[in-house]
């Protein structure tokens, strides 16, 4: 079916509008202390409303996501890389539920 | 030198790494609730190349399988992509002000969460190589993912699966939590940001909110106090 398509594109033009207009339109460097300070401190309140609670949710067991969770904030904490940090994280919660499924 | 080096390039490349793992385990979900409404690999595959957005792909699955309307449709992505604007225009100010309309086009292609996360907070200036990098091997996992989820259901055993989703979460602590140590601003939005998404993920008539609109809100509110509680200075911004 070739509507599936249409979905498909219309869907990206969309959202490659919202991604491009700011980035082409504006092109002098922004005076307002404002809005410097807001633009700077926007990324930290995204990704921080991404990441919790949603976070509690991403793996099968809560265990594994809170222990997970730990981890990562104790190794940024750290100064540690991304993927260390990411990595430390995924292989903290795989060995939660491992025991988890196997062994309790 | 507006455009960067190929060290800049590699550099992206890099950073990408972490974001390629996570896409992957996120968009492999994607990809099996994709063949779940009837969307064909090559469909799902194309759906992320064109779109790189997971909380827009996932709530399109809905529209497309009960049919429904383009305009529904288009407004749906309008609101939950729309933090990709400030996004975007906080992006602009990371580039040189030479930076060709090309450069800046193809940059807009990539700018995700998590692709922007890193871009933005990078010390000193942004440049298009650095970008391309990073979106290139991002978006290699996203739909790679997207391909072996639609394709074979089941590559990965499920407890793969369950752990590599904290991956991106991994990824944003990664970014926010050091500077969290340097500046008390920082750590303010940070903690008062996580406060104010679980008040609006678990509360009485508070949770209706989408997920979009509750990022949007967030972000705007909490960005808006700070900037007016603390603002930064000039030079702070390098």
């Amino acid at each position: 079916m070739s509507r599936i398509y249409v979905y498909i594109l219309l869907m990206a033009v969309v959202t490659y509008a919202i991604r491009a207009l700011p980035l082409t339109l504006i092109r002098k460097e922004i005076k307002s202390t404002f809005i410097r300070s807001f633009l700077y401190y926007v990324p930290y309140a995204t990704l921080a409303a991404m990441t919790f609670p949603a976070i509690l949710g991403a793996t099968d067991y809560m265990l594994s996501a809170i222990v997970g969770f730990a981890v990562a904030i104790i190794l940024a904490l750290c100064n540690r890389s991304l993927i260390t940090v990411a990595g430390c994280a995924c292989g903290a919660a795989f060995i939660v539920e491992c025991i988890y499924r196997y062994v309790i | 030198m507006e455009v960067g080096t190929f060290k800049d390039f590699k550099e992206g490349c890099r950073d990408g790494v972490p974001i390629c793992l996570g896409y992957f385990a996120v968009s492999f979900a994607f990809g099996i609730g994709a063949a779940g409404i009837g969307m064909t690999v090559f469909q799902a595959a194309l759906t992320s190349l064109l779109n790189v957005t997971s909380a827009g792909q996932f709530s399109a699955l809905d529209v497309i399988k009960r049919n429904g309307s383009l305009i529904e449709l288009a407004m749906l992505q309008l609101i939950i992509n729309l933090r990709y604007m400030l996004m975007s225009a906080s992006l602009s100010q990371k580039l040189d002000p030479k930076t060709s309309t090309l450069n800046r086009l193809l940059i807009s292609y990539g700018v995700t969460d998590e692709i922007f996360g890193v871009s933005v907070l990078k010390k000193g200036k942004l440049y298009p190589m650095f970008s391309y990098g990073i979106i290139i091997t991002s978006v290699f996992g996203w739909v790679t993912g997207t391909a072996f989820g639609a394709f074979a259901g089941q590559i990965l055993p499920q407890i793969l699966v369950s752990c590599l989703g904290l991956a991106i979460y991994g990824m944003f602590i990664a970014i926010i939590v050091p500077d969290t140590k340097r500046s008390n601003a920082v750590l303010g939005v940070v903690v008062g940001s996580m406060i104010l998404s679980s008040l609006f993920t678990y509360a009485p008539y508070l949770k209706m909110l989408d997920s979009g609109y509750r990022i949007i809100l967030i972000t705007v509110v909490v960005a808006a106090i700070a900037a007016v509680v603390a603002p930064r200075k000039e030079k702070d911004n390098e």
